[in-house]
């Protein structure tokens, strides 16, 4: 076995230099994939073996040295194209590198979603952070453990089996040892992942599998650098953007002039009904962004669609319709009654507590960087230089970390936004940060959604057809490499024209998500009724139509349940297979106290399930409430979840994510309902748009189904679905009333109960 | 010029008097835990201490507070020496994205003062108005129970 070692200079980093080793023969995984003829970019991708393919995102970004770098001083640099969205991706895949490589969490450092450094993994959503990246760091760190074993047996004249590896430092059996380091520091490992390397088993991991301290949690509670709120490049000046009252709003003029001449504004940008404030200090940008609104005069609509009756809106919209499942009731079922239901919900905001925030500068080689907390850094920065008509290599998009993020938010149209300002005012950074205004009333939300149900049960109550309905606007509408979708290009004089929504299709859907039941039913028939028009700015918000559909599912299960006078576990037990699914609901009860609660007046249990998107996370929610029938008021009094997300990295991280998914989907089901209509968005603070409080939130129990050595199963967005029927089903059993229009405000639910 | 005593250390700022506090903290001063999270005096994410009491620096203007004592979340401790309750929300991972920690502690230093021992619901009671839109209450209050435990 001989190794070239290959000392071409290839990179040049910030101060450091990467060159390449091929490593020929090193390993018989790696005698077809590694050579690379002399003089060849060490980016460009071996020949593409005719194999499965591999696991993850290393599918699309297979080079083992786009992943992982042995640096100097004892370090490992690993870098992904996942961000951190409050998720705690970042800490969850430093435990998958560190087991895998044999080394300290503390040698790891990270950097994630640069478009220039990072491997590209598309959007960081759909709950698939894990399988997509978990996954292939895994991977890939097993195949570069691999690689230095190889390489320290060979150096050392020892066979790779007999040696072991203690925090990166290799040792033979006969005292002779090496390191990471010494083998190829600053060296890139220039060979494809296989895919194959040995996983550590679950006996030998040290970080997998335990909750340890979330890498930016120490910074956060102490006031550390580490948002993007908190840079504050040299120069750095303040923008802010001026929109339209209304999204169809058109600007009839504009006194530019009386604001430019307002203390410390630096320029004023218009750019059709796109308008801007460029100032040197933050409140000098606020207060001529306000001036700038005074001095505009708009022309609304006359007619929009309006809050108020957006349940018609949506039926008499023109659709696109699909069957997505359509599972003929066989012969032998006979049907002894016909049972139908209509679910409602309105459009919900992400409502992040950190308004969106970017930074841009247009440097002097033309290049315009741009900071952002964008989830799809490589595809906004696409859309962005199509904005600004440039070729997308001059837009360098670098992912700093904002307040959570629940799906597509403002975050893009805020990088688009600081890039407008710092082409307008060239050399220096633009920062521009959103008003809590602007977030409220601009950013994308979750669609409103109309769901109608039919099932047919037989004499004992089962369930032998299912029909299921259901209408909604788009649920993605992220830029995706196209201008169109960014807010300001759509406001600019040349306007980018937005284009017409698509529905996502199997198997993760979009508006249908979770539409079609994980129950058995012997005949089960899916349609979908798309809307390609709006009604009201929408996009991806957690667990996209999964929320409402799963509400409608489980509300309209529970009905049928109740009908035929079984308990709403044993029910849903009776109608599900899967045996994963019946765990978690198993799980869910055992863990609530299912079958040994107790009825009191006014009080009432609730369960739901599902699996989202029918692939990820399994989840079982039971909550049990108290409603006040002479006011309709709702108190949660405890809930508990059960969840399965495969093979869990950090058991806290996991709990994290249900738990909090379960009190935000409590917010939304008990409170929240954007409200608009021809002047605008009328929710447009926390009064006018209430969320749920501290005094408001009961306690929370997570209880996880832990499956070492299966795949990582997403999590993020597990808990909405469930949580909102649970409650629905616990108010059912409370006073007896079925709210199928969300939210179960207090004035609906009494009016439930006194119709 | 203006003279801020900020965790303990008086500073010259050249700022408007009614600049809002947390402009003058975050971009004068650098100072990274206020944030701004409404503007409004909503949400909580922009607290800071003045003498004693816990105080939204987003409607609070430079020019009514000089020479009042300022604390703002670095003025607890560092994340080498942090204080107990900085500890707490560290160890009880009281946090999913952790934009509105910076007013959960700081109010919560507030309440311990005037009430080291709190209850469950006396923490919800004085927290009610700090949102967290991740729904890290539950962590939140456990944290600053834990926090109340320590001497």
């Amino acid at each position: 076995m001989t190794i070239k070692t290959n000392r071409r200079e290839l990179l040049k980093g910030a101060g450091s230099l990467v060159l390449a080793f091929e490593i020929p023969g090193a390993g018989e995984a790696f005698a077809q994939t590694a050579p690379a003829a002399p003089g060849a970019a060490p980016a460009a991708p071996a020949a593409a073996p005719a194999a499965p393919p591999l696991p993850g995102s290393l599918r699309n970004n297979p080079k083992v040295g786009s992943w992982l770098k042995i640096e100097a001083e004892g370090r490992v640099h690993l870098l992904v194209g996942k961000v951190e969205l409050g998720q705690g991706i970042l800490t969850a895949v430093s435990q998958l590198c560190a087991d895998e490589l044999e080394i300290d969490m503390k040698r790891l450092r990270i950097t994630s979603g640069d478009t220039r450094l990072v491997p590209n993994e598309g959007t960081t959503a759909g709950s698939f952070s894990m399988p997509d990246c978990g996954t292939a760091v895994r991977a890939v760190s097993a195949d570069a453990r691999k690689i230095l074993l190889d390489l320290a047996a060979q150096k050392l004249g020892v066979e790779a089996d007999k040696l072991t590896i203690n925090d990166g430092t290799i040792r033979a059996p006969d005292g002779k040892q090496t390191s990471y380091w010494e083998l190829v520091t600053g060296q890139e490992f220039a060979v494809d992942a296989t895919g194959k390397a040995p996983l550590k088993p679950a006996s030998a991991r040290k970080y997998v599998g335990k909750s340890v301290i979330r890498l930016d949690i120490p910074p956060k509670a102490t006031g550390g650098q580490i948002w993007i709120q908190d840079l504050r490049p040299a120069g750095m000046v303040h923008g802010r953007v001026v929109r339209p009252p209304q999204y169809d709003a058109k600007l009839l003029s504009v006194d530019a002039a009386s604001v430019e001449k307002l203390p410390g504004v630096l320029k004023v940008v218009r750019d059709g009904r796109f308008l801007g404030v460029i100032a040197e200090r933050e409140e000098q940008a606020i207060n001529a962004a306000a001036a700038l609104r005074r001095a505009s005069k708009w022309e609304l609509p006359k007619e929009a669609p309006s809050s108020d009756t957006i349940n018609d809106w949506l039926l008499a919209q023109k659709t696109k319709d699909v069957v997505i499942k359509d599972q003929a009731k066989p012969a032998t079922a006979t049907s002894a009654g016909t049972i139908e239901a209509t679910f409602k919900r309105p459009f919900v905001m992400h409502a992040s507590i950190g308004p969106s925030t970017a930074i841009g500068t247009l440097g002097d080689d033309g290049t315009m960087t741009v900071q952002t907390h964008s989830q799809s850094v490589f595809e906004t920065g696409a859309a962005i230089a199509q904005m600004l008509g440039v070729d997308k290599a001059k837009v360098h998009m670098q992912h700093v970390q904002g307040s959570a993020c629940y799906g597509h938010n403002g975050a893009d149209d805020a990088a688009a936004d600081a890039a407008l300002l710092a082409r307008a005012y060239p050399g220096k950074p633009v920062r521009i940060q959103w008003s809590r205004n602007d977030e409220h009333k601009w950013e994308p939300y979750n669609s409103a959604m109309l769901i109608k149900t039919k099932a047919e049960v037989d004499a004992k109550g089962d369930i032998v057809n299912w029909q299921f309905d259901l209408w909604s606007t788009a649920h993605g509408t992220r830029p995706g490499n196209n201008a169109g979708n960014l807010l300001p290009a759509r406001h600019l004089e040349k306007p980018f024209a937005m284009p017409v929504p698509v529905n996502g299709g199997p198997p993760n859907y979009s508006a249908d998500r979770n539409a079609i039941a994980l129950y058995d039913f012997p005949g089960h028939k899916v349609t979908t009724h798309f809307i390609e028009t709006f009604a009201a700015r929408v996009s991806s918000t957690r667990g996209l139509g999964a929320y409402s559909n799963v509400f409608a599912i489980e509300s309209f299960i529970d009905e049928l349940a109740a009908r035929a006078k079984a308990d709403p576990l044993e029910f849903r037990l009776r109608h599900l297979k899967d045996e994963r699914g019946r765990a978690v609901l198993q799980k869910a009860a055992e863990a609530f106290g299912w079958s040994k609660w107790e009825k009191k007046a006014g009080r009432g249990r609730g369960i739901a399930f599902a699996r989202y998107k029918n692939l990820a996370a399994f989840t079982a929610i039971a909550l049990e409430v108290e409603v006040n029938p002479s006011t309709g008021k709702i108190r949660v009094l405890r809930a508990v979840a059960a969840n399965d997300s495969g093979d869990v990295v950090s058991p806290d991280g996991v709990k994290n994510q249900i738990e909090g998914g379960l009190i935000q989907s409590l917010s939304w089901t008990l409170k929240e309902g954007v409200r608009y209509d021809a002047s605008g968005v009328r929710s447009e603070d926390w009064t006018s748009y209430p969320i749920l409080t501290f005094t408001e939130v009961p306690p929370v129990e997570v209880v996880l189904i832990d499956r070492p050595g299966t795949p990582f199963l997403g999590t993020g967005e597990a808990s909405q679905g469930p949580t909102s029927a649970a409650l629905a089903n616990a108010v059912f059993d409370a006073v007896g009333v079925r709210v199928r229009e969300l939210p179960l405000t207090p004035a609906r639910v009494k009016a439930a109960i006194s119709a | 010029m203006t003279a801020l005593k900020v965790n303990g250390r008086t500073h010259e700022v050249t700022a408007p008097d009614d600049a809002p506090l947390l402009y003058v903290l975050r971009n004068d001063l650098k100072f990274n835990g206020p944030k701004y999270g409404c503007g409004l005096s909503q949400c909580g994410a922009c607290t800071v201490i003045i003498d004693g009491q816990a105080v939204r620096s987003c409607v609070t203007s430079v020019g009514s507070v000089v020479g009042q004592e300022i604390t703002t979340l670095e003025g607890l401790g560092d994340i080498n020496a942090p204080h107990k309750l900085q500890k707490a929300f560290i160890d009880e991972q009281a946090a999913q994205c952790g934009y509105c920690m910076n007013g959960m502690i700081m109010r919560s230093k507030v309440l311990l003062d005037n009430n080291p021992k709190p209850t469950d619901g006396e923490i919800r009671q004085a927290l009610d108005g700090n949102l967290c839109r991740c729904g890290a209450h539950n962590r939140v209050v456990r944290a600053v129970l834990r926090a109340s435990q320590e001497a």
